[in-house]
C-alpha cells in the first residue's frame, strides 16, 4: 500500500477519537508507519470533531491534505458534508445515516442540510458514498454508543488490515464489561458493509 | 533493547519521556494543549505530581524541588508562561541543582486559548537553551537530551510543543527505561546562588551570559540538530510541526532540521546556508529563526510568503512556496471550496450545565439580547466582566452574556475598574472557581481594600471542566487521586473581609435572580457562589423533561437558554430525551411562562 489517509468526523460524545486511535494501532500493529491527530474544538461536548489519521511507508505531516483523503468516516451527516472538499477523487464516503441538528438549526437561524444536499456536496468528489444506519443497528444490538465501534467495522472492509488485528486493538481498548458487544458491533459493520456492496 | 514501538501523543511522549529521565516531582496548572503531560505523569505512582495553583506556583514549586538535586518538571500552556514569567526569570538566574524543565505548550491557530503567542521568544529572553520535537519520537527523545544539559549547564531548559505536537500521535520506539532511584533529595546552604539580593544576582547575570555562549557551542554538536542532505538548489531550516510540512512539500530539498533552537549553531547554519544555492526557514507563527539567521549576516527569506498568523499545514506551505516561486504552479489545480450553507457547529454549554441558569438570569435582568440586536452601540445596563472557562461560551447567543474577556482572573480587576471610572451601569464579575483559585483571589481582595461595589459570581462547579475536569484546591482531590484538605471559597472571602455573601444553587431560577438583584443594589463587594456540579460529571439522568403539547403556546421562551437538548427544528419545541439532564436541572420547567414543560 502506498499511503492511506483517512478522516473520521462527528459530533462531541460520539466516540470519535477512540474510533481514530483505533485505526491507528491497527496500522501500526500490521507494521505501516502512522500518524493522527484529532482537532477536538474549545469544549468537551457539543462540537464538531475530527480526526485525520494517515497510515503508510513513511508519514510526515499529521494533517491530511484538503483532496487527499481516501477514506471518510462520519458518524453524523452534516459532519460528512462539512468535510467533502477534501475528499479525493473517488473517495470512499461511510456515512451513519443519522442527523443531529446544531443550536443554530433550532434556533432557526440555519437549516439542515437535506439528504440531497449532502449527497450533491459529497458527488463534487465520489460516488461511491455509503449510508449506514448505524444507531439503529448499533441500538439493536443493545447500546447505542457502539456506534463509533460499529462504523469502524464497515471501515474496516476497505483497508488492507486484516479483521484479527481489528479485532485484538479494539480488545485492547475496552474494558471487560464493554468488550464482546464492541467485537459483536464491529462485526456487525463489516457484515453491512458487504450487504451493501453486494447491492 | 528491542524495539518497542508504541503509538503515542505527543503529551504522552513528553511524560514518558521524564519518567524514564527519573523526575521525582511534576507539576502543573491545566491549559489546552499541555494538560495531558500531568495526568499522564500522575498516573506513575513513583514520582509526586501535583495540580499547581496557577503556573507561578507551578513553576516555584519546580524550582524548590530542582534546589534539592531532584529532577523536576513543569509544563503549561503558553499564556501559562506570562504568568510564571516572574519565577521563570529567576530560575535563569539562580540556575539549578537538579535537572529543571519547563514545558511550554503553544497553540497556534488558537485552538483554545486567547492568543497565539510565540513562546520561542522567552526562551531569548530568559537566555536558556530550548527544544522543540517535530513528532512524538523527537519529544521522547528530547526529554531525556533536556535534562541532561539541564545539569550539564546548570541552567532551566524550556521545551516547546505546539498544539499540533501534543495532541498528534506517532510511532515512538520507547527504547528506554526508569532509572534506579536517585540520591535522596538535600539542599545545600548556597546563598550567592539561590538568593537573588543585588550583590548576588549582579554576578549571576554574568554567569548566565558564560553559560549561553557555552550552550551555543554546545548546540553545534547537539546530536538532534541534523542536516539532511538533499538538492543543493534549495536549503531549508526548519523546527517543530513546520519541519513535516516543509519535508513533505519539498522531498527533494536540503533540511537543518533545529531540534535546539536556543541558542542557534552559528557555524553549523553558516555551513549549511554555503551548501546550498537558496536558503529558506519554513517555521509558524514568528519570525524567530530568520531574524536570528538574518542576524548572523545569512541572506534569507521565509515570513516573506509564509504566514505568520495561524498554524501552517502542507497545503499553506506549498501555496505559499509556489507563489514565491520556489515550487512548480501545478499545486492550485485541483482544490474544492468548501460546501457552502452549512450550519456551524460550536461547542456549547451542556445539558444540565449548572452555568446556564445565571447565565440566562443575567441575560433577562440586563435585557442583553436587545445588546447584540441593536445596530448601535449600547451601554449595557448590567455590564458582565469575564473570564475564561467553559463559561465564556455564555457569550454566544442565545445568552449573550459576557462583554469582556481577556486573560484568567481579569474579570474582577475590569469590573473594579468600570466602576471606579464612573459607568453609570452596574457591574458584574463572573468566574469560575478554579479560575478564582488561580488568579481571581487577588483581585478579590483589591475590591475588597478599595471600598469596591461590584458584584463577583464565582461559578462553583467542583471542577476545572474546561481543559477536562481536573481537581483544583477547592475540591480537595489531589491530581493523584488523594484526598487533601480543600479550600473553602466561602470562609475565603469572608477572611478577606466580605460580608454580602451569599451561597445559591445553581438550578434554582428565582434564587439567582433574587440574590443577584440584592446584590447588585448594595453599596459594597458582594460575593455570590453558584454552586452546582458540572453536568458532565453527574451520571444519574432521570426524568428528561418533556413538552406538553396541548399547554405550549410556542413562545420559544425556552429556546432562550441555549439548552442543546431543547429542539426547534419543526414548529413544535421538543426535547431531545437521550440529551436532557433531567431532575439535576429543571431550569427549562421553571422558566416557562406557560408551565408547559415537566416531567
Ligand atoms: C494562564 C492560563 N492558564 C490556563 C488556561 C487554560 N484554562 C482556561 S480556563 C481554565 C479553567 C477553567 O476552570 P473553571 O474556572 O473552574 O471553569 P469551568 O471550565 O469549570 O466552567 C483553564 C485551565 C488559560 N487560558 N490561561
Amino acid at each position: 500500500m502506498e499511503k492511506l489517509d483517512i478522516l473520521v468526523t462527528g459530533v462531541g460524545g460520539q466516540g470519535v477519537v477512540l474510533a481514530s486511535d483505533i485505526i491507528g494501532e491497527a496500522a501500526l500493529a500490521a507494521g505501516y508507519d502512522v500518524k493522527k491527530t484529532d482537532t477536538l474544538g474549545m469544549a468537551q461536548r457539543g462540537g464538531s470533531v475530527v480526526s485525520n489519521v494517515r497510515i503508510g511507508p513513511e508519514v510526515r505531516s499529521p494533517m491530511i491534505k484538503d483532496g487527499e483523503v481516501g477514506l471518510l468516516l462520519a458518524f453524523e451527516k452534516l459532519e460528512a458534508a462539512r468535510w467533502s472538499n477534501y475528499l479525493r477523487p473517488d473517495a470512499i464516503a461511510i456515512i451513519n445515516d443519522y442527523e443531529q441538528p446544531p443550536l443554530s438549526v433550532s434556533l432557526g437561524q440555519g437549516k439542515y442540510p437535506t439528504d440531497g444536499e449532502i449527497t450533491t456536496a459529497l458527488k463534487r468528489r465520489t460516488n461511491r458514498i455509503y449510508f449506514v444506519d448505524g444507531n439503529r443497528l448499533a441500538r439493536e444490538l443493545g447500546n447505542v454508543r457502539t456506534v463509533n465501534i460499529l462504523m469502524l467495522g464497515c471501515l474496516s472492509v476497505f483497508t488492507p488490515l486484516d479483521a484479527d488485528v481489528w479485532k485484538k486493538c479494539i480488545s485492547q481498548r475496552m474494558s471487560e464489561k464493554l468488550r464482546d458487544i464492541n467485537l459483536t458491533a464491529f462485526g456487525k459493520g463489516r457484515e453491512e458493509m458487504e450487504n451493501v456492496r453486494i447491492k | 533493547m528491542k524495539n518497542n514501538l508504541q503509538l503515542l501523543s505527543g503529551n504522552e511522549a513528553l511524560a514518558l519521556g521524564a519518567y524514564h529521565a527519573g523526575v521525582r516531582v511534576a507539576t502543573a496548572y491545566p491549559g489546552t494543549p499541555s494538560t495531558e503531560i500531568l495526568e499522564n505523569m500522575a498516573r506513575f505512582k513513583d514520582l509526586y505530581a501535583e495540580w499547581s495553583t496557577n503556573e507561578k506556583v507551578a513553576m516555584e514549586v519546580a524550582m524548590g524541588a530542582a534546589y534539592t538535586g531532584t529532577r523536576a518538571m513543569v509544563s503549561m500552556k503558553h499564556v501559562g508562561l506570562n504568568v510564571a514569567s516572574d519565577p521563570f526569570m529567576a530560575a535563569s538566574y539562580t540556575g539549578i541543582i537538579g535537572g529543571l524543565v519547563i514545558i511550554s505548550a503553544d497553540d497556534p491557530q488558537i485552538h483554545s486559548s486567547q492568543n497565539e503567542q510565540d513562546n520561542r521568544h522567552y526562551a531569548r529572553l530568559a537566555k536558556i537553551p530550548m527544544l522543540e520535537p517535530t513528532d512524538s519520537q523527537d519529544a521522547y527523545e528530547l526529554m531525556h537530551h533536556a535534562f541532561n544539559i539541564s545539569e550539564e549547564f546548570d541552567t532551566p531548559v524550556m521545551l516547546r510543543s505546539t498544539t499540533r505536537i501534543s495532541h498528534s500521535k506517532s510511532v515512538v520506539n520507547v527504547n528506554r527505561s526508569r532509572p534506579a532511584k536517585n540520591k535522596p533529595a538535600a539542599f545545600y546552604f548556597n546563598q550567592q546562588k539561590f538568593v537573588m539580593l543585588p550583590v548576588y544576582a549582579l554576578p549571576r547575570h554574568a554567569i548566565i551570559e558564560e553559560r549561553i555562549v557555552k550552550l551555543a557551542e554546545y548546540a553545534e554538536k547537539f546530536p538532534l540538530n541534523r542536516i539532511i542532505k538533499g538538492d543543493s538548489k534549495l536549503g531549508i531550516v526548519a523546527s517543530g510541526i513546520a519541519y513535516q510540512y516543509a519535508r513533505e512539500v519539498f522531498s527533494e530539498a536540503s533540511f537543518l532540521k533545529l531540534a535546539m533552537t536556543w541558542p542557534l549553531p552559528e557555524k553549523m547554519i553558516k555551513n549549511f546556508a554555503g551548501s546550498v544555492e537558496r536558503l529558506i526557514v519554513v517555521e509558524e507563527l514568528d519570525p524567530f529563526l530568520q531574524q536570528n539567521i538574518r542576524a548572523m549576516g545569512i541572506e534569507v527569506i521565509g515570513k516573506e510568503f509564509i504566514p505568520a498568523v495561524g498554524e501552517l499545514n502542507t497545503r499553506i506551505v506549498a501555496e505559499s512556496s509556489g507563489i514565491a516561486g520556489l515550487l512548480p504552479d501545478s499545486e492550485k489545480d485541483d482544490i474544492l471550496s468548501p460546501a457552502e450553507g452549512l450550519p456551524r457547529r460550536p461547542p456549547l454549554l451542556c445539558p444540565g450545565c449548572p452555568h446556564t441558569g445565571i447565565y440566562f438570569t443575567l441575560n433577562t435582568l440586563g435585557q442583553r439580547s436587545k445588546l447584540v440586536a441593536s445596530k448601535e452601540p449600547q451601554e449595557p445596563k448590567l455590564v458582565v466582566t469575564g473570564d475564561i472557562g467553559c463559561y465564556t461560551l455564555g457569550t454566544y447567543p442565545p445568552l449573550s452574556a459576557l462583554d469582556t474577556t481577556a486573560c484568567m482572573g481579569a474579570g474582577i480587576g475590569q469590573a473594579l475598574g468600570m466602576e471606579k471610572a464612573g459607568v453609570k451601569s452596574k457591574v458584574v464579575a463572573i468566574i469560575g472557581d478554579s479560575t478564582f483559585m488561580h488568579s481571581g483571589i487577588t483581585g478579590l481582595v483589591d475590591a475588597v481594600y478599595n471600598d469596591g461595589h461590584i458584584t463577583i459570581i464565582i461559578l462553583d462547579n467542583r471542577t476545572t471542566a474546561m481543559t477536562g475536569h481536573q481537581e483544583h484546591p477547592g475540591t480537595g482531590i489531589s491530581a493523584q487521586g488523594q484526598e487533601t484538605s480543600a479550600v473553602d471559597i466561602e470562609s475565603l472571602a469572608r477572611g478577606i473581609g466580605v460580608k454580602d455573601i451569599k451561597v445559591i444553587d445553581a438550578f434554582d431560577t428565582n434564587a439567582l435572580r433574587e440574590s443577584v438583584k440584592d446584590s447588585l443594589d448594595r453599596p459594597e463587594v458582594s460575593v455570590i457562589i453558584v454552586r452546582g456540579a458540572c453536568a458532565m460529571r453527574v451520571r444519574k439522568r432521570e426524568n428528561p423533561r418533556k413538552v406538553d403539547v396541548e399547554k405550549c403556546t410556542q413562545c420559544n421562551y425556552c429556546l432562550r437558554l441555549g439548552c442543546p437538548a431543547i429542539q426547534g427544528t419543526d414548529d413544535q419545541v421538543f426535547i431531545e430525551p437521550t440529551l436532557c439532564a433531567g431532575d439535576i436541572c429543571g431550569i427549562c420547567e421553571q422558566i416557562c411562562p406557560q408551565q408547559a414543560i415537566n416531567i
